[in-house]
């Protein structure tokens, strides 16, 4: 089968040919160079995938957990504060899209304020309004339906539907996975531009080697292809370590039940464990377009 | 082989050649001499199409080097065997290599035994595996010449190839040269020795070429 143009030329300065690597001297500090730009750029781009996965997940179950749960506050006389929640859930019953509905124990309420108040507090002596945890259907209710009859069978009763707190958390966790896709990119820019430099730097630091290759007769491809060799293997090399190192690192990140609730889902999960593996091929392929665009417009200053 | 017509090169400070028509027939060999700095080197860097005639033009094997792909002045380089006056070599590879580049970037092997023969020639055998900083001039400049006769080429341009030789080696590159024209390539040999040149029109036909005043002209008899 024969191979479009372009990819038959790729495919051709990636191909192993001894003689011509060798004609190209070994150079120590631009290989090092590639090496750790290439490791530390795929360590940091694990770790900026992982964030912007979690922070995706948890905004998610923030917004999934909230969306699916109201709350309705009722304020009413102590004598009355039954019979209002009785006609509330019987209202509640009959709404189309609420799932189920239930009045939060004493206990429950106090477990609510027990961390600004402490266990001691009394809190059958205090004027609390009564919560009720409405669990939504799918589809939901209607909102502002369920506001006008509650406030004709309980004017003390006030829907909480949580919009006006999950609207701000989306945003941030959208903004968050958003600076992480950011990152991602701006990490895998440095690394082509530092490629790039490598690579320019040892074309200049050969460029008698350049000049004697082409007075011999050397195509560009030719030459193109031992420098674009060595520095898309070095590359893909290094990010195998730093994918690797990255891998390791996400493995130790304390887990959800030492960390508290927040570092939940931090890491990979699922399928989102290939992705790092995917890091060093896609480094590779960043540093043979950039080596092979530095090598042939460097050569061009060669006749 | 080579044509130059009506071709003229300018550096951007004034014009070094002017009006240079000139052929290379096949199998001639011609010396060209000048003062230093006269354009002898830019005159042979247009024969292989490292420099471009900023007027005129310039044919080698009949193609107008200003409209040469880059990779067909590659293969046409291939043709041409050129001794530079600064002898360059690859410093990290043994002097074998060295030698056998043209062939080796060409993609084409040479026979073991044919390259020991044309080291054997120009009296480098035993210093195959030498590096090229170990070499003296004398034998960097007789590398160079079986690098640039190592393909084969049908014309072999020498720029000062015995600039940092004593005259001995001058003239045993000579004759080197002068058995290399024998076997029928063309050569054309930038020097100011003209010492050189009465020793090779001893030896075989030669036409002088000069350059004077940024053109070239027939030398005379007073050589």
């Amino acid at each position: 089968m024969k191979l479009p143009k372009p990819i038959a030329r790729a495919v051709a300065l990636m191909s192993p040919d001894a003689r011509s690597d060798r004609v190209v001297p070994p150079s120590g500090h631009t290989a090092w160079l590639t090496l750790f730009t290439a490791a530390a750029m795929t360590f940091l781009c694990v770790f900026a995938i992982a964030l912007s996965l979690a922070s995706g997940r948890l905004a998610g179950r923030w917004s999934d957990a909230m969306a699916r749960t109201s709350t309705i506050r009722l304020a009413a006389p102590p004598a009355q504060m039954d019979q209002q929640t009785e006609a509330i859930l019987t209202l509640l019953a009959a709404t189309p899209g609420v799932d189920s509905a239930r009045a939060l124990t004493d206990e429950e309420n106090r477990a609510l304020l027990e961390p600004w108040f402490g266990p001691e507090l009394p809190i059958e002596e205090l004027p609390l309004p009564r919560l009720i945890e409405v669990t939504e259907g799918d589809p939901g209710y209607d909102a502002e339906g369920l506001r006008q009859r509650l406030s004709a069978e309980a004017p003390g009763a006030v829907l909480d539907d949580h919009t006006r707190w999950r609207r701000p958390l989306a945003e941030a966790a959208s903004k968050l996975r958003l600076l992480g896709l950011l990152s991602i990119v701006l990490i895998g820019t440095a690394m082509a531009a530092m490629v790039t430099l490598a690579a320019s730097a040892s074309l200049e630091a050969n460029a008698q080697v350049v000049r004697v290759l082409r007075l011999v007769g050397a195509r560009d491809q030719y030459i193109a292809r031992a420098f674009v060799r060595r520095f898309t293997l070095r590359a893909f090399a290094g990010s195998c370590v730093g994918a690797v190192a990255g891998l390791i690192g996400i493995l130790f990140l304390p887990g959800a039940d030492t960390a508290g609730a927040f570092l939940t889902g931090l890491g990979f999960t699922g399928w989102s464990w290939l992705l790092p593996f995917i890091l060093p091929p896609l480094v590779g392929l960043v540093a043979f377009f950039s080596t092979r665009t530095a090598a042939l417009r460097k050569l061009r200053e060669f006749r | 082989m080579i044509a130059f017509e009506s071709a003229a090169y300018n550096y951007g400070g004034g014009e070094l050649l002017s009006d240079v028509t000139l052929k290379l027939a096949p199998g001639s060999f011609h010396f060209l001499t000048g003062p230093s700095g006269s354009g002898k080197t830019t005159f042979l860097k247009l024969a292989y199409a490292e420099l471009l005639p900023t007027a005129g033009h310039v044919t080698i094997f009949d193609r107008e080097v200003k409209s040469l792909p880059r990779d067909d002045v590659a293969n046409l380089r291939r043709r041409i065997g050129v001794v530079h006056q600064d002898v360059q070599f690859l410093d990290h590879l043994p002097l074998a290599a060295n030698v056998q580049l043209p062939l080796t970037v060409a993609g084409r092997r040479s026979e073991t035994g044919d390259l020991g023969e044309l080291l054997k020639w120009v009296g480098l055998s035993h210093l195959a595996d030498a590096l090229p900083p170990s070499l003296s001039g004398g034998e960097r400049q007789r590398a160079a010449l079986a690098r640039a006769i190592i393909m084969g080429p049908d014309v072999i341009l020498a720029d000062e190839p015995t600039g940092n030789v004593d005259w001995e080696m001058s003239l045993r590159l000579l004759t080197l040269l002068v058995e290399l024209n024998r076997m029928g390539k063309t050569i054309l040999i930038a020097t100011h020795d003209l010492n050189l040149i009465r020793q090779a029109k001893n030896q075989i036909p030669t036409r002088v070429l000069r350059i004077s005043k940024r053109r070239i002209q027939l030398a005379g008899v007073d050589l």
